[in-house]
């Protein structure tokens, strides 16, 4: 029969003192709770955790080519790229081609960036809205001219507005 | 008894329902509160003022949910458990004293529902009576997990509840009374807390166990049992179980109040002379409750054997050995004369202070000893 180590209750007692002097203290500390949506604490700027931003270059062309690789790259099939050939006259990004459509469906999109990572152009990149909520499934897939825009403030989503 | 007396009576009795009712609510927020206060959270803040209502919508939603039967269930049994959860918690209030007794349509109006004769005796029947529902619960349920959680309940139940007898017992002893009114008399010049102390805190360690409050809360243990006994229950019969336990601690908490605290005693102001007595009462009891929650917040579920181990090897030879030395200072002033004995006592403490400090310096050497060879 092995030999059990004896309790020692002297320094249990201390120990159960000290434990709950430990939980007495964080009392004072500050509470880490944010009440999300009554009070929303902006992100820290340079975040790019939401939702996908489709740039410009400086004289309003889009930067975005159709080139599609950040269709290829997306691991859950959530980007429609249709390109197209630049009408000379009029173009819409500088080079031969442009995206005709460009669609994201954010019930698939899993925001792990790759398509950022894929894209030649720096057309593609992460903004730091994270309200992505919505009432149906058409309004999930965010199209083109929505992408273009920059995404709108920080609770104003579907079901913010009761906090 | 004539007629203003039942109605006298009756109304104590509405009265101290509601009021547990109400303490109940209060107490399951302030739990909420506290923890999250001592996890630097913020804890519910929606419903209500700083989230004081949310026992009522917690209720508003288990009183609408459907209660739902399991086909293996007994089902009269099953019906009758949750009842005799909250029953118990309640009546063993009755002989509670939570006030100066006042003057009502010219007569005296104690503030308890009855003054039993045999008060003390009463909580422990009330108490023990407890350990039945959660048995009848885990039984009837006919599902494995709350059976297991019912049987290591009734074990932990009942081998915590001798402990607490044996902390009761000394206080009776002490006090010389059963009647609940008359030990709270009896501690007017000094609170039994302070003669008593062990067994204050033997009382509380088992009353953690009877109520199966965490770090005992081997029953539910919602992490290995799922949620023990109540694990078939649902809705309205589930917030009956919830609300019994809470019952259970307030009960819990105002016996040690009434028996070691001093009950509704305190300093009190001439204005309003029943009121003091009341908050005096409120707050002790608070406190003890207090402590129960931050003894939540602090401490880990402990083993099974460990728990048992606790309780029968620790807690009640403990409680007999305190039981003796209560018997001793009581009894043997009156054989030796107060002199004689206050000497012994003191010679003997004398003699335990020396062997405690020379002890370690044995031990350590012997240690050294083993640890060489």
């Amino acid at each position: 029969m092995s030999e059990r180590p004896r309790t020692d209750f002297g320094s249990a007692t201390g120990a159960i003192a000290r434990g709950l002097g430990t939980v007495f203290k964080q009392i004072f500390r500050r509470d880490v709770t944010e009440e999300y949506p009554k009070e929303i604490e902006p992100p820290p700027p340079r975040s790019h955790i939401g939702r996908h931003l489709l740039n410009r270059h400086e004289n309003g062309l889009e930067k975005c080519i159709g080139c599609e690789l950040c269709a290829f790259a997306c691991p859950a099939d959530a980007i429609w790229v249709e390109g197209e050939d630049n009408d000379p006259d009029h173009p819409v990004s500088p080079g031969e081609r442009y995206a005709k459509d460009y669609q994201i469906n954010y019930l698939r999109c899993i925001m792990c960036g790759l398509c950022v990572e894929a894209c030649p152009t720096r057309a593609l990149t992460l903004t730091s809205y994270y309200e992505l909520s919505f009432e149906t499934r058409e309004e999930a897939i965010l199209t083109k001219e929505q992408l273009l825009e920059p995404p709108p403030r920080l609770g104003t989503s579907p079901g913010t507005e009761e906090g | 008894m004539d007629r203003v007396d039942w109605v006298l009576l009756i109304a104590r009795v509405v009265v101290v329902f509601f009021a547990l009712l109400l303490t109940v609510m209060i107490l399951v927020w302030m739990e909420r509160k506290v923890i999250a206060d001592m996890q630097t959270r913020v804890g519910p803040m929606r419903a209500g003022p700083r989230g004081i209502l949310i026992t009522i919508a917690d209720g508003i939603k288990l009183f609408f949910k459907e209660g739902i039967t399991p086909t293996m269930a007994d089902r009269p049994v099953y019906q009758l458990a949750p009842v005799i959860a909250m029953l118990p918690a309640f009546l063993a209030f009755a002989v509670i004293p939570f006030g100066r007794p006042v003057e009502l349509f010219g007569r005296e109006v104690p503030f308890q529902l009855a003054d039993l004769s045999i008060g003390v005796l009463w909580i422990l029947a009330m108490s023990s009576l407890m350990v039945y529902s959660i048995v009848l619960a885990g039984w009837s349920s006919g599902s494995n997990y709350p059976l297991l959680g019912s049987v290591r309940s009734s074990a932990q139940m009942i081998s915590y509840e001798v402990g607490m007898s044996l902390a009761i017992v000394a206080v009776l002893m002490y006090s010389d009374a059963l009647r609940m009114s008359e030990i709270v008399a009896s501690q007017d010049l000094v609170w039994n807390v302070i003669p008593q102390f062990p067994g204050f805190v033997i009382y509380l360690i088992a009353g953690l166990a009877e109520t199966n409050r965490p770090p005992f809360d081997l029953p539910e243990a919602e992490s290995e049992l799922v949620a023990g006994y109540h694990t078939e229950y649902s809705g309205i019969k589930f917030a009956m179980f919830y609300l019994g336990e809470y019952l259970n601690t307030i009960t819990v908490a105002a016996v040690a109040t009434t028996l070691w605290l001093g009950g509704w005693r305190g300093p009190a102001p001439d204005v309003l002379p029943w009121l003091w007595p009341l908050l005096w009462f409120l707050l002790k009891v608070l406190l003890v409750v207090y402590v129960y929650v931050w003894i939540r917040a602090t401490l880990p579920r402990i083993r099974y054997d460990r728990l048992m181990a606790f309780g029968w090897k620790v807690l009640i030879p403990f409680g007999l050995a305190w039981i003796m030395l209560t018997g001793a200072i009581i009894i043997l002033p009156d054989v030796y004369g107060r002199d004689a004995v206050v000497t012994a006592f003191a010679v003997g403490f004398g003699v335990l202070v020396v062997v405690s400090l020379i002890w370690p310096l044995v031990a350590r050497r012997q240690k050294q000893e083993v640890g060489a060879s």
